[in-house]
């Protein structure tokens, strides 16, 4: 107990002193780096630089919750706004990016906090090594130290101690001892005191949550229209192709059937002519129809859930294809539906567009996540703009919370990543 | 020859009793659910089997487990497979244990009662019945520079039909040549293939599926 007391204590005070070197030299430069880029907005070249910076506030912002995390466990939420899905690129995009984390209260409470910390959060830093370090400081003095400095004039006061012989000198050191007992009991709450103050500020507000909670409502709203679109959309397409396609094949055939009825005793040779015909005509209608249901909802898809599906994909792809699958169960069948039509509209991609030859279908899940990965050794050059398939993807994919990353260097590789959350039964 | 049929959907389950007994086939079971044929194959031990890949209750594959299941638990026992729509995957399955005696067919096969009758004769001789649309999948997906592109136009299309189980006699009858050409043509590709030449049907289509497997 006691000396796991000690060691808190003395590990607190290490901490306090990285807190209170980096809460100086970090929030400084900093803060003077942010005034100063904001300020040179006016001119113009503050555009470019604020997001560079305002970025890097951020980043020490975060490493700072993550000190708080580990070392105090005061927790910290972040409170930025998402960047949207689509940044534009160029100038424009710069414009837009600096206003966008302008706009963004947290953004100046980010420098608010800067301004506390180098202060009030600095003090508060200092405190746990402070009063470890006195008591060194006041064993150094009663060690004959006092003495020095007292013969050249030096009135030295150790705290109230005004130390000018051997005996406050001794008076120095135990009451150095004394903060040093003390810091036993108050350091680990000093150092949290220090991550408690930061959080008054990094922390998201009432108002800013709310604000979250609005983005957040708009986005489903998004999502849901989206969903509706496009099922109704698919609906659509299912009514035409059977109206145009098996239906009207049907018919056709109705009408062979009936005609064959008529002259099947004056005409057999015509007759098994159109019996022919209307069994080929049967064979297109479910040709047809068969491939429709491939488009709704794959039979293998059906009956044997996601891997075997794509495992059933790859075998049709022109591409040597290698499927690997860690799904211990099935998920829920809409996701099921929205992550094999992806996979296979990217496989499309890469063997209409990537010319690759060779593709790597990796298709995992865990910690509630499902997580496929498409690589191929094409080309690359693939990106989410606008009218690409990708963001037709991605914005299925939303529907279900999912995400979409593609990485697609000039030259190849492509990587397509597609996270959906989703629990398997 | 005693059939164990398990199809669910009552009008093409009895369209094929009628068909099967017309070609004197005699039905010793025609069941509509996985466990009921699971049972009558395990108890009836039938000289064939023809079952549809989706049956209740489960309504997914529970068909083709059925099927695999009984050819483990009896080796060679032969099962013709059939289905809405065809998946490589599910032929690979079927083929895997290379005991034969295997058929996978669409079920709109069923129109040409002949062609489907001799199908599930050859599977239950020990020969093989893939669907061309199997066999289709399998010769385009394969690139010009494998050696499938040293073989002429008229030597795919044997292979084709080799594929699918056919024996010499019939694909000569179906290409309207002499079965000598067809020996000749055959001969070719297995050369060409690298394969050694047997006249076992069975073996020469599983080495023939094999060699569409390398590579993957």
């Amino acid at each position: 107990m006691k000396t796991s007391r000690v060691r808190e204590s003395l590990l607190a005070g290490a901490r306090g002193l990285y807190m209170t070197v980096i809460s100086l030299v970090g929030s400084i430069t900093l803060f003077v780096l942010s005034v100063v880029s904001i300020a040179l907005i006016v001119i113009g070249i503050g555009v470019f630089t604020t997001p560079v910076v305002l970025t890097a506030v951020r980043k020490y912002a975060t490493l700072h919750r993550l000190h708080a995390g580990e070392w105090a466990d005061v927790r910290i939420p972040v409170p930025y706004r998402q960047d949207p899905a689509r940044p534009a690129r160029g100038p424009a995009g710069q414009v837009e990016r600096c206003t966008r984390m302008l706009k963004d209260p947290a953004t100046w409470r980010d420098l608010e906090w800067l301004l506390v910390n180098m202060t009030f959060g600095a003090i508060l830093a200092i405190l746990p090594p402070a009063l470890i370090l006195y008591m060194a400081y006041g064993w150094v003095l009663a060690c004959g130290v006092w003495k020095p400095i007292y013969d050249a004039g030096g009135g030295e006061w150790f705290a109230f101690i005004h130390v000018t012989s051997q005996s406050t000198a001794f008076a120095a050191a135990a009451l150095g001892s004394a903060f040093f007992a003390l810091s036993l009991y108050v350091n680990p709450l000093l150092l949290r005191a220090h991550f408690q103050l930061s959080r008054t500020l990094l922390a998201p507000t009432a108002t800013m949550r709310e604000r979250e909670l609005a983005l957040r409502v708009d986005r489903l709203e998004e999502t849901r229209h989206d969903a509706v679109d496009s099922s109704a959309a698919e609906l659509r397409r299912i009514e035409r192709d059977l109206h145009d396609g098996a239906q009207a094949r049907l018919v056709a055939m109705g009408m062979d059937l009936g005609t064959i009825e008529a002259i099947v005793e004056k005409d057999p040779a015509k007759a098994k002519e159109m019996i022919a015909k209307a069994r080929q005509n049967s064979g297109e209608a479910l040709t047809e129809l068969r491939d429709l249901v491939r488009g709704i909802h794959p039979p293998v898809l059906a009956e044997r859930g996601l891997g075997d599906a794509v495992r059933a994909l790859a075998l049709r792809l022109p591409v040597a294809t290698d499927v690997d699958v860690d799904v211990a169960g099935r998920a829920e069948a809409p996701v099921e539906s929205a992550a094999y039509f992806a996979v296979s509209e990217i496989l499309t991609n890469a063997v209409k567009y990537a010319q690759a030859d060779r593709i790597w279908v990796d298709v995992h899940h865990a910690d509630g996540m499902l997580r496929i990965a498409v690589t191929d050794n094409g080309r690359g050059g693939a990106s989410i703009g606008s009218g690409s398939g990708l963001s037709g993807i991605e914005r299925r994919l939303g529907t279900f919370d999912g995400i979409l990353a593609v990485s697609s260097p000039v030259g190849g590789p492509t990587m397509v990543t597609m996270e959906i959350p989703c629990e398997l039964s | 020859m005693r059939v164990v049929l398990a199809e669910d959907l009552f009008l093409l389950r009895d369209g094929l009793v009628r068909m099967l007994e017309a070609f004197d086939f005699e039905i010793a079971a025609a069941v509509e659910t996985g466990p009921e044929l699971a049972k009558a194959l395990a108890e009836l031990q039938p000289d064939v089997a023809v079952v549809d890949v989706r049956l209740p209750p489960s309504h997914t594959d529970e068909g083709l487990q059925c099927a695999l299941a009984a050819r483990r638990a009896r080796p060679g026992l032969p099962v013709l497979v059939l289905s809405q729509h065809v998946e490589q995957l599910y032929a690979r399955e079927l083929l895997a244990d290379g005991n034969g005696g295997v058929g996978y067919l669409l079920k709109d096969r069923v129109f040409d009662a002949e062609q489907f009758v001799d199908a599930v004769r050859r599977v239950a001789a020990g020969g093989t019945a893939m669907d061309p649309t199997v066999i289709q999948q399998l010769l385009s997906r394969r690139s010009a520079n494998e050696p499938l592109g040293a073989l002429t136009p008229r030597e795919r299309e044997v292979l084709e039909l080799m594929a699918q189980g056919r024996s010499n006699a019939a694909i000569a009858a179906q290409l309207v040549v002499t079965e000598r050409a067809i020996a000749k043509h055959t001969s070719n590709i297995f050369a060409k293939l690298g394969l050694p030449v047997s006249d076992d049907d069975n073996r020469r289509v599983l080495a023939v599926l094999a060699f569409l497997d390398q590579g993957r």
